[in-house]
């Protein structure tokens, strides 16, 4: 095991996919000379050169497209995307293209690329620049949706990712870069896509968290277990689709109760998803009604106090697992 | 016959002079679409194209020569069929057809290797039948029946062939531009050799992707051939109602890649600016931008009105039309006879009829197929 970064060990899967597969390469904006905007690439392009690690032009929609072609065309593209803010320009390629491309060649063209960033929001960064879009992409049926929460899931699942045949959207957050954690040493680690895993066991009460609420709702369950006596479970699904529900509805046989942690916004959330779905498949063990907490219903402000208010927070996780278990 | 042609063009006065709508656009100025195409310009160039033609023939294959005709003849009787079973509700959605822009996809295509890649929009039936398709899977697909290329599960606008290095009818305007882009980065990427025809419409050049393509093609010198087939309509707007500059070839130089204005009408002329952009792309991976003016002769779908333009404008297109054109010149060539021609008229009747056929008896798709392919 080593301790690495959320950032060191995304790069070691980089790392290690270009040196296993010759077909592999990393392009994007600034990921090669400037050692990518957000560092996640640092020392690619000084290892590998110009043909595994290229810089593109400032135009998201031309070198997401070109990846689409490249993957169809036997290559194995992980296309990086600044922000995912800047994916929106590029929608048109991922879903119309990437997502569409198996089903309507009848299954002849796979698109095996993977389009990857930062998603959600940093540090005061506005309206524009702060934006969740795992529901957006995960509502579009030939897409792959994966959001790791820790170094090892980081690495394992791009990894899984990379060598996956089917176009994967990876969600990662620039607030969760630098936090460290226990990655395995072995180049053949991988985790697999779409199984969730149990961040902290509990009896009581049940939070599914994904990226950077899963570490505000372990904060969150100590609390709780400290002032409450309560025994909170999170669970982070880590690949949003294909969703692990099965995870998710045991935990809720077990506690009975569930609050959902997101950063996206409300409406048409990830989290109205899984409420569906739990509804659909434990509504009877359900004791208290799902409670949700996700970005308030605004574009996000650029003052310190009012981008605090509208994402969520330990505070306001705690405050729903006191309402579902009625503490 | 060739003086007939030239004579009936030589002899129109003002041709279209009374255009069925303009538009000012906003600028309180005319802009018709005979304010646009300068016909002199285009009976000079279909003088000086007519010649070629004929040199262009005499230094080609015979046998290729009567496989293009045939391929122009077959994509021509397939389309006319496509519209005859449309109507009678056999294909549904949107039905896009190339009648009138044989000689883009023959003349291009057909100076391929089978090896190179090809990428178009979804006027994609008579490409995909060029590229090695047979009539049966192109109509079977648009039956929406097992039996098509892709199992009856793309229809008209999404034609696919991995053997064949199809890569398919695309249905977002423009949004294949940069895939192929992409497939043309690949065969740089693995020195494979490959070129790739990327087809778009006029109208695709006003999205973004072309652009965004374009510079990065000539940017990382990629072996693409972007091929703007011009048919003058996006939909129902003319290029004079839509874009602010004439040329489309000119494009490129803002990008300082090389680029052709070719005569649509020509399959020769198509042919050999193909082979020069081919030859372009082999020796050091240098793409090119062709506009290929040809005329749509048919709605921009089976559901167009078609009243945003005359008859007699369509007419004057198709006293040019590209096969009666092609099969002159290979009279006077003395390569083919009335006979040879009324054989192949035969052969590509009887291979459509073979497809409408097939197509008819094919079962539809299995409701298991509905989810199938979502996820590899």
């Amino acid at each position: 095991m080593a301790l690495l970064t959320i950032r060191d060990a995304l790069n070691e899967a980089l790392r290690e996919e270009i040196l296993r597969d010759e077909n592999v390469f990393v392009m994007g904006e600034e990921v090669a000379e400037y050692d990518g905007a957000y560092k996640v690439t640092r020392g690619l392009w000084k290892e590998f050169g110009d043909k595994r690690v290229i810089d593109t032009p400032i135009t998201e929609l031309g070198f997401a497209a070109v990846g689409v072609g490249a993957a169809m065309a036997g290559l194995r593209p992980v296309i990086e995307f600044m922000t995912w803010n800047f994916s929106i320009l590029a929608a048109d390629q991922i879903i119309n293209h990437a997502a569409k491309m198996l089903y309507m060649s009848g299954g002849q063209f796979k698109v095996p690329i993977v389009f990857r960033g930062p998603n959600g929001s940093a540090y005061q960064v506005s309206s524009q620049h702060s934006q969740a879009l795992e529901a957006f992409y995960a509502n579009f049926p030939g897409l792959i949706v994966v959001m790791p929460s820790t170094a090892a899931d980081a690495k394992g699942l791009l990894k899984s990712a990379i060598r996956d045949d089917n176009p994967i959207v990876f969600l990662e957050q620039e607030r969760m870069y630098g936090i460290k954690g226990e990655v395995p040493e072995d180049p053949d680690f991988t985790i697999p896509l779409g199984v969730a895993d149990i961040k902290r066991e509990g009896k009581d009460c049940t939070i599914v968290a994904r990226s950077m609420t899963v570490p505000l709702a372990l904060q969150a369950a100590e609390l709780i277990q400290t002032e409450f006596d309560v025994s909170v479970e999170v669970i982070d699904p880590r690949t949003i689709k294909p969703l692990d529900i099965d995870t998710i509805v045991n935990s809720i046989k077990k506690t009975n109760r569930l609050v959902i942690a997101e950063e996206s916004h409300e409406f048409a959330s990830v989290g109205a998803e899984i409420t569906y779905q739990v509804m659909d498949h434990a509504f009877d063990y359900l004791d208290a009604p799902v409670k949700r907490i996700s970005t308030t219903e605004t574009p996000m402000p650029y003052a310190k106090n009012l981008e605090a208010l509208a994402l969520p927070s330990v505070e306001k996780i705690v405050a729903a697992v006191k309402e579902v278990c009625y503490l | 016959m060739e003086d007939l042609i030239l004579s009936k063009v030589a002899t129109r006065q003002k041709p279209a002079a009374k255009t069925a709508k303009v538009s000012t656009n906003g600028t309180g100025k005319t802009q018709g679409f005979t304010d646009f195409v300068e016909v002199e310009q285009a009976k000079a160039e279909y003088v000086k194209r007519r010649a070629s033609q004929l040199a262009a023939i005499k230094k080609t294959d015979k046998k290729l020569l009567r496989e293009m005709l045939y391929q122009m003849v077959l994509g021509r009787i397939f389309e006319e069929k496509c519209a005859e079973v449309y109507r009678m509700g056999k294909i549904g959605g949107f039905c896009h057809l190339y009648i009138g822009q044989e000689a883009i996809g023959v003349g291009s295509m057909m100076a391929l290797e089978k090896t190179d890649m090809v990428i178009t929009a979804y006027r994609d039936h008579v490409q995909a039948m060029i590229k090695g398709m047979t009539p049966e899977s192109v109509m079977a697909e648009l039956y929406g029946k097992e039996g098509g290329c892709v199992g009856g599960k793309g229809g008209s606008m999404h034609m696919f062939s991995k053997e064949l290095e199809f890569y398919g009818g695309h249905g977002i305007v423009g949004g294949q531009i940069g895939v192929g882009t992409g497939m043309a980065y690949a065969a740089k990427y693995k020195n494979s050799g490959q070129v790739t025809l990327c087809f778009f419409g006029e109208a695709a050049v006003n999205q973004g992707i072309f652009h965004e393509s374009l510079n990065m093609a000539q940017l990382w010198k990629l072996p693409c051939i972007y091929i703007c087939e011009n048919n003058q309509y996006g939909m129902g707007t003319s290029q004079a109602r839509a874009m602010s500059s004439r040329s489309i070839a000119k494009k490129a130089e803002a990008f300082e890649m090389a680029n052709e204005f070719v005569d649509g009408m020509d399959v020769m002329a198509v042919r050999d600016a193909t082979l020069r952009a081919i030859a372009r792309a082999r020796k050091d991976g240098s793409p090119t931008l062709l506009e290929i003016r040809a005329y749509r002769y048919m709605g921009h779908s089976m559901s167009d009105p078609g009243n945003y333009r005359t008859r007699d404008e369509i007419l004057r297109y198709q006293e040019r039309d590209p096969i009666v054109l092609f099969k002159d010149s290979l009279k006077a060539a003395k390569v083919l006879t009335d006979k040879d021609f009324e054989k192949i008229d035969q052969e590509a009747i009887a291979a459509v009829d073979k497809a409408v056929a097939f197509a008819d008896e094919s079962p539809y798709p299995a409701e298991s197929e509905l989810f199938t392919d979502v996820l590899a």
